[in-house]
Order: C-alpha cells, then structure tokens, then sequence
C-alpha cells in the first residue's frame, strides 16, 4: 500500500498517477475469526483499527451488510465538538476530540478535520446562565469554551439576521472553537484503509440474518454469506441494534429507532467560518459550509418512529423556516440534495458500550444524532472493552444497568421519551 | 407526508398530529416491583414492521388514537381511538 506523502503526491503527478494501488482489499470471509464486528460504519471500523493497532489483535472482521460508510457514516452534517457536561460524557467526548486533533497524521489519511469552532447562538440571560455553566464546567476538566457577547458576534459571523425585531433577538453565542466539522465519507475510508492494513478483513454484501448460540455465547453468525465463527463479537450497527439484539434472542433494548435529515444547498462562495447552532422555542437549526461550497444543515428528527432512510417534507419546511430566520440571506439558495439515516434515540440520549448477558458479545450502540464526533473514542474504549474484557473508568456508566441504578446521563434533561434527545 | 384517517375527522397529513410511542406498554400498579416499572419506562420493543403506536390529532379533535403503522413503509392498517369508551361510543353510534 502506498503511503500518502507530499513526495508521492509529487511523483504520481509526474508519473501519470499510475503507482497508487486499490485502497483495502475485498476478502471472502474465512469460516473463523477470533473477532467479529458487525458494522461497518465509523464506531465499528475504528473498533477494529484499534483492536489491531492498540491492543495488537489479529485475525478480526468487519462485516457489513451494504457498503462500508453507507450507513449514517456517510450520512450525517458532520459536526464534531464537546461542549457536553455530564459525568461520563464529559471525559469520553474530550478525549474523541482530542483523537480528532491527531486523527488524519494517526490514519495516514486527510480527513479534512477543520477546526472552525462551533457557535451556539444564545436568545435570553437564562440561556446564556446555563451556557456559562455548561462552559465553565468545560473549562474547569480540561476543555476550551468561551462567552461571546453581541459584538464579538458580529464581528466573527458577520451574515446573521442581528435584527432587534427578530422572533427570537440574538444576544450573544456560546463557542467551543477546538470544535468544527470533518469529512466523513474520508473518515469511513481513512478508518478502513488503516484497519486494512493492520490485517483486518472488512467483508461487504455481507449482511447478518441470524445468530447461533451455545451454552450462553455466540458460536456463529449466519450472514448472506454463510456462516461465520468468532471468538468475540462486537455489534455496531447503529439504527438496527434492537434488530440484532432480538435476532441474539436477547430481548428489549432501552432505544427505539428514529430518522433524521440532512440537507446540502448548491455551493456558494465562502460565506460561513464556523458551525452555527440555532435552537430556541421549539427551533433546531445547525449550519456550516462545505469544503466544496454547499451549505450543510439540519435540524429535529421526523418525530414519529421508522426504520425508513428517507425524510418526511413537514421537516423540510421547519428547517427551511429556521434558515431563513437566522440566515435570511440563504432565501434564493437552492436545495441540491436531501436525505435521511436512522439512528438509536437511547433514553436518555447517551451511548452503550459495554458487556451484554452473553458472556463473549459486546455492544455499542444508542448514538442519537451525536455518534460522528465520538466515533474515534467510541472505537477506542469498545477495542478496549472487547480486548480486556472489562469496560475502562470513562465508560463504567455507558452499560445496559444505569437505568437500574438510577443512572441516567441525560444532557438535555428530556427524560425517558427517546425521540426528545439529541 | 403519512396520511392518519381518523376516526372522528377523517384522513389528514400526520403534520397535525403529535406522535405518542409504543401503544402496547401496559403500566404496571403504582406498587409492582423496580424491575417492571424498569422495564415499562426504559425498554422498547422497537419492532421494524407492523406496530400500534398512539397518535394525538393535536390540531384537529385533540384524540388520542391507536394506529396501526409498518415502522419500515409507514403503510397504515388499522386507526382506533385510544379510550375503550370512546371506541364503543362510535360503534354504537354507526
Ligand atoms: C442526518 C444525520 C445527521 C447527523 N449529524 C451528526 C453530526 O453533525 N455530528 C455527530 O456527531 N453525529 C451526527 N449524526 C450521528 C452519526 O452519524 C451516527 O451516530 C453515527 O454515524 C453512527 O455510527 P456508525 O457510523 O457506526 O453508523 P453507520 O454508518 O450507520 O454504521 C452501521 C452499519 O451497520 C450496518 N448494518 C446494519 N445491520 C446490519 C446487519 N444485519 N448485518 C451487517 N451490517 C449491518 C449498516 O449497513 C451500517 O453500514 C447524524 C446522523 C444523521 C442520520
Ligand atoms: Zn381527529
């Protein structure tokens, strides 16, 4: 495999871009591995480059029942920040985005991690309150976060509706400017190409139909392609755990599936630094630029649950509406595109990675809207998880339980009712 | 845009409705232990396929209905309201 280097990008421009070589290979599967990861989206194939390239494990697969990078990995807006609060969360998203600093130099891979802050628009002193809470509370465990007030607003993103007789008047923003957006379909293609390296099988067409059990594990999984035997199992599907999980024959999970929209706009000239966030009276409205110019953005799920990759038009309009107060200037931008992912709305709007009552499957799922951010830490302690066989300190409250214990790690204070999180 | 017939107003865009959740939860009695309140809350079936769910017509008669709807087509099978008594009362009425 080609190494990416200045030098090489140099000699294959001179040369005719004959000397790069396909980018992973396209395996059979084996009827053995000592690792399984079901998913191949971002969490479970950073799962297993870093089983292989922390914990020096061999002999793992992938496998993925479309195409890899097909699922919300290459379906969501991109934004990457940790601007959360909760213990548990707290350490967990810090140290992603600490892996995000590093990510393209660690994968040999440019993942475009732009760095552009992420700016939540604030409305009223009670909203600026709880921000300075949340920032501070950032502040005092090792994370950046900052106040900004009116001018330094405008200053920084000058094209906002400032209007005093707006619905909702902007006062100032809450910033985390180590926050920003990546490429994603680069990050699925940079986690794989490393995985690959590392020995790593990721088998696509390879859909999971069903799951043998003997004596309280998981002997074999059937798949499209036969069936295949591990040692340990990981699933990370994402939108589909509840599937698999009843296929293992294991029951309920705390999650009910829900979709969400993205959409892009037709590319425009640079107009927008930074990820700007609107949510105030029932509005939820993200916004950043892409590198190739178009306006990415999103707003609220489609509030009714479905298993459905395609988005309802109410939405579309909700969104359209919240652009329009905020960036009245998008108003003749066209709509190039939109689409939908299903995700895990857990019920209290945190993740799962942890151990499950057979003793040799693992777990990761219940990501909500937030899984692209934490996708490097989330396939760090899972490879963690699964090689040890005990969950590290940051993740000891991401289990199946805290909902026994009383445990809830609820960022958004919305309660049991999965489609209010995110 | 999913289409809700309901049964006091006709069939209308689903926009006008609130979406409840799982129609089949039964709570359990106000004394019944930890683990099936636990399980009442927190765990979903979360079937892909045919599922009852409730729906509120919030900007129409402000019922709440059972629907029968595919999580994966959203085809609707069947539309009730949630209230027994109320079920009754339109039969008698027909
Ligand atoms: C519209 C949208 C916008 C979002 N925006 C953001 C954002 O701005 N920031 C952020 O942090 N997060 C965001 N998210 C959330 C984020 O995209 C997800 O949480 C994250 O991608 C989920 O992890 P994944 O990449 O592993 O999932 P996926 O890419 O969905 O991977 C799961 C894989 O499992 C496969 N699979 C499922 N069932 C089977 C089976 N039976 N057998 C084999 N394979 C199977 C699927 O095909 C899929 O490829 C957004 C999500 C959506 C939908
Ligand atoms: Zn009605």
């Amino acid at each position: 495999m080609t190494r990416f280097s200045g030098w090489n990008v140099f000699w294959n421009g001179l040369t005719g871009q004959t000397g790069w070589q396909r980018q992973w290979r396209d395996p059979e599967p084996k009827p053995h591995y000592d690792i399984l990861i079901v998913g191949a989206g971002l969490h479970g194939l950073a799962t297993a480059y870093y089983l292989a390239k922390n914990h020096g494990l061999k002999n793992i697969a992938v496998l993925e029942k479309g195409w890899l990078g097909g699922g919300n990995a290459g379906r969501n807006t991109t934004i990457v920040r940790s601007n959360y609060m909760m213990p548990g969360n707290r350490e967990f998203y810090e140290h992603s985005l600490k892996l995000w600093e590093n990510l393209s130099h660690d994968l040999n891979y440019n993942v475009m991690f732009s760095q552009r802050a992420h700016v939540s628009l604030l409305h009223s002193p009670a909203a600026r309150d709880a921000a300075a809470r949340r920032y501070n509370t950032m502040r005092l465990t090792g994370s950046d976060g900052e106040l900004w007030n009116l001018e330094t607003l405008k200053a920084n993103v000058p094209l906002l509706n400032y209007s005093p007789d707006a619905r909702f008047p902007i006062t100032g923003a809450a910033v985390q400017r180590r926050a920003g957006t990546a490429r994603h379909d680069a990050v699925a293609w940079g986690y794989a190409r490393a995985a690959d390296q590392l020995g790593v099988d990721i088998i696509q067409n390879c859909e999971v139909i069903g799951v043998t059990r003997k004596n309280g594990q998981i002997e074999n999984l059937e798949t499209s392609r036969g069936s295949i035997g591990a040692k340990k199992i990981g699933f990370a599907v994402a939108g589909n755990s509840s599937r698999l999980w009843d296929m293992a024959g294991l029951g309920t999970l705390p999650i009910e599936s829900h979709k969400l929209q993205a959409f892009v706009s037709e590319p425009l000239k640079p107009l927008l630094d930074q990820v700007v966030v609107f949510g105030v009276g029932g509005a939820h409205f993200y916004i950043s630029q892409s590198n190739k110019g178009g306006m990415v953005f999103g707003g609220d799920l489609d509030w009714y649950k479905s298993y459905a990759q395609r988005g309802n038009l109410p939405i579309v309009q909700d969104v359209a509406e919240c652009a329009m107060s905020i960036l009245p200037c998008l108003g003749r931008v066209r709509l190039l595109r939109h689409w939908s992912g299903v995700m895990d709305m857990s019920m209290d709007g945190s993740p799962f990675i942890c151990k499950t009552p057979l003793d040799n499957l693992y777990l990761n799922a219940g990501w909500n809207y937030g899984g692209f951010k934490a996708s490097p830490a989330s396939g760090w302690y899972f490879a963690d998880l699964i090689a040890n066989d005990r969950p590290h300190q940051f993740i000891v409250n991401h289990d199946l339980k805290r909902f026994e214990r009383g445990y809830n790690i609820d960022e958004r204070g919305a309660g049991p009712d999965p489609k209010l999180h995110g | 845009m999913i289409r809700i017939p309901c049964p006091f107003c006709g069939e209308r865009d689903h926009s006008e409705f609130s979406y409840g959740g799982d129609a089949t939860i039964e709570y359990p009695a106000l004394d019944a232990s930890i683990a099936n309140w636990h399980d009442a809350v927190f765990q979903r079936q979360n079937i892909c396929g045919m599922q009852f769910e409730t729906w509120q017509h919030l900007n129409g008669c402000r019922m709440w209905l059972v629907v029968e709807r595919d999580t994966m087509s959203h085809e609707i099978r069947s539309v009730r309201p949630a209230h027994t008594g109320m079920a009754k009362a339109l039969e008698d009425e027909t």
